[in-house]
């Protein structure tokens, strides 16, 4: 299945179970939905229930933010993330802050989504990642799908949800298909928000990472095998709340830290990642941890430029074998 | 009880000063002297259930929707009987129960929830099929707002749309500093509703008896289902901006112009000259809301400060929205997690 059958599934059953989900978002009605990921949805549920909008994040986040107050369950989709920033102030403000600020009175059952980060070609504005951003708010549970399975049963699980949730997509993984069971497909499938998955199990060295860059993770795992170094690697899948729990223990068992991420450097996801690995495992570690990340630049356009500008597999494996090298022991 | 209420304005805000200089309040605090008219003359006539959306201008708003005064001047102290518990404060107040929501601190963002709200009620009639859903929404903003872009998006979505809400522009002429005049390239606001094909209205906000032929009818045209107004209330505040405005750039003889046309002062002539009420039933009424307005100051002294507990309460209505501890346990399941010991 893929990652966009999977997001359209999910939306489409959770909008069957429930009349007062809707969706609602520049495009998402006649056009299909920018991506497609809305395909065939008016059809099914008609005009009054998936909403094409004006061209104006503001003022569309803010209805749905102020709908949510008394019980309707919208879905946000914003064409990208980096169009979210002309209505942030309602993420943050008015969805997030809520449930605290009216303590415990209104809370806000909203799904913000979205693809988040780069995609090819599409240069600075069009490319930023978010995840750092949002991550960093209290209020707000943020999510990173990568695979089919985990693109249906996280959307369904924050559909659910009553708290703000801001659902980071990718565009590039949108057409990749995923083999999926039975289980998934079944239409009472949620994963839990808050609990990363261990993709592939190792113990030489933990690698972390989000959305396309789990993808490269597993790739460059492939490549390490070879050279005899076995790589665990952890699908984060939530954002906020961290799973700090799985990575913790994971860097317990093979003593190394590798994380990835497309996003920028500095007060990034691997920056939380590292600090919460040196505040709860730091007798763990046999060398210091690695962070790959984008390069700290707007994103370049020129297609040699942007391959730079973002992290390759062969980044990942090189970060790899230095965290392997660098240690009082040797291994 | 219209006089009354807007003695209950009036008096709280005159209290809600004192309080501050004597250090009981403290943070942003924004007073409504003045525009009583405004928040009286349309919040009365709205029902149970309907919606009423606000500014950091907001303790009259609430009062006037029902909101105890004990509630919000607890509220304002930042005490635990708030009606926010004290995490909210003077801009944050809101009341799932009375329809209040929200207390915004940025100019602007009120509108598009308050428009949230009212396509609320148009979902409940359309898709979830409820008849009886007709509950109409006021959002309350000012002048400077009126600049904003996401004022004009709504705007254009409420007629679009024809959602039941009624814009009320508070235009007391002022931003902080900054006049009307120098900041708009069309002051006259309510031109601007035709402008996106709903009818816009001026009206005197000094005086609560056109405020509330005003309200009415745009009320009562929401309900119908004929979709928005524009109410432009030609108001003025009699203090500045916020407790900590000197207002110094607002002209005495402007100042002494609208403070003439002060509106408990014209109700009161107006139902004394027609023999609504007399003098003594007027001095009864300023004095019960005296009473009530020392009583709430009484309360909220007397009230508790927030637990530690609670700091981390409220985040979200799903605690495990906490994350997993190392334990492996969803943190809100660790005992010390509400008493504001444990890690997070």
């Amino acid at each position: 299945m893929t990652v966009r059958d999977a997001l359209n599934s999910a939306i489409d059953e959770e909008m069957s179970a429930d009349s007062k989900v809707y969706l609602m978002g520049e495009e998402v009605g006649e056009y299909q939905g920018a991506y497609k990921i809305s395909k065939g949805l008016l059809q099914k549920f008609g005009p009054d229930r998936v909403l094409d909008t004006p061209i104006t994040e503001a003022g569309f986040t803010g209805i749905g933010v102020g709908s949510a107050f008394y019980g309707l369950k919208p879905i946000v989709e914003f064409m990208t993330f980096n169009f979210a920033m002309q209505a942030i102030d309602h993420i943050i403000n008015s969805a997030a802050k809520t449930n605290y600020m009216s303590a415990g009175q209104i809370s806000v059952p909203i799904v913000f989504r979205g693809p988040n980060g780069a995609a090819a070609g599409v240069a600075a504005q069009h490319s930023q990642c978010f995840a750092a951003w949002y991550g960093s708010c209290p209020g707000l549970k943020v999510l990173s799908p990568y695979s089919a399975e985990d693109a249906r049963g996280l959307l369904k699980a924050a559909i659910r949800d009553p708290d703000p949730v801001v659902f980071l997509e990718n565009e590039i993984l949108y057409g990749e298909a995923f083999p999926v069971s039975a289980e998934v497909l079944d239409p009472s499938f949620v994963l839990p928000i808050g609990k990363a998955k261990i993709e592939r199990e190792g113990t030489d060295v933990t690698v972390t990472a989000f959305s396309k860059m789990v993808g490269y993770a597993l790739k460059a795992a492939e490549i390490l095998e070879k050279e005899g170094i076995n790589v665990e690697v952890i699908n984060l899948r939530s954002i906020r709340p961290l799973d700090r729990a799985t990575i913790n223990q994971s860097v317990r068992k093979t003593n190394r830290l590798v994380t990835v991420e497309e996003g920028w450097p500095q007060h990034g996801i691997g920056a939380e990642i590292c600090t919460s690995v040196v505040e709860e495992s730091f007798d763990y570690l046999d060398a210091p941890v690695e962070r790959i990340t984008g390069a700290d630049v707007p994103m370049p356009y020129a297609a040699n430029l942007e391959r730079m500008a973002v992290p390759q597999i062969e980044d990942i494996v090189r970060a790899v074998k230095r965290a392997c090298s660098r240690s009082a022991r040797g291994k | 009880m219209l006089f009354e209420d807007m003695v209950l304005g009036r008096s709280f805000e005159d209290m809600c000063a004192q309080m501050y200089y004597r250090g009981k309040m403290f943070g942003f605090v924004h007073l409504y002297n003045g525009q009583e008219a405004v928040s009286t003359g349309f919040i009365k006539y709205l029902k149970e259930g309907d919606y009423v959306c606000s500014t950091y201008r907001d303790h009259v708003h609430a009062l006037s929707k029902g909101v105890s005064a004990r509630a919000v001047m607890s509220e304002l102290f930042g005490k635990a009987t708030g009606v926010c518990r004290g995490q909210g404060g003077s801009m944050h107040m809101f009341s799932k129960e009375h329809g209040l929501l929200g207390g915004f601190a940025f100019i602007g963002e009120g509108i598009p929830v308050a428009l949230g709200a009212a396509f609320k009620t148009k979902y409940e009639k359309e898709v979830l099929k409820n008849d009886k859903a007709d509950a109409v929404t006021v959002a309350f903003f000012g002048d400077g707002t009126c600049n904003n872009g996401q004022f004009f998006e709504c705007l254009n979505m409420a007629a679009l749309w024809k959602l039941p809400i009624i814009f009320v522009v508070e235009n007391n002429l002022w931003a902080i500093g900054m006049s009307h005049y120098r900041s708009t390239s069309d002051p006259e606001i309510w031109k601007k509703g035709p402008a996106f094909g709903m009818p816009g209205v001026h009206v005197d906000g000094m005086d609560v008896l056109k405020v509330r032929e005003v309200a009415l009818e745009s009320i009562a045209r929401a309900r119908r289902g004929e979709g928005p107004t524009l109410v432009e209330c030609e108001t003025y505040r009699f203090r500045g901006h916020s407790l900590a405005d000197p207002d110094e750039l607002r002209k005495p003889a402007e100042k002494a112009h609208y403070a003439a046309r002060d509106p408990i002062v014209a109700l009161k002539n107006y139902l004394l000259e027609h023999k609504l009420a007399d003098e003594a039933e007027l001095k009864s009424i300023q004095k019960k809301i005296d009473d009530l307005v020392e009583d709430a100051v009484d309360f909220a002294d007397a009230s508790p400060l927030p637990p530690r507990s609670q700091l981390l309460e409220n985040v979200f209505a799903d605690p495990k929205g906490f994350g997993i501890g190392p334990d492996g346990k969803y943190r809100c399941e660790d005992p010390s997690f509400t008493a504001g010991t444990a890690q997070v």
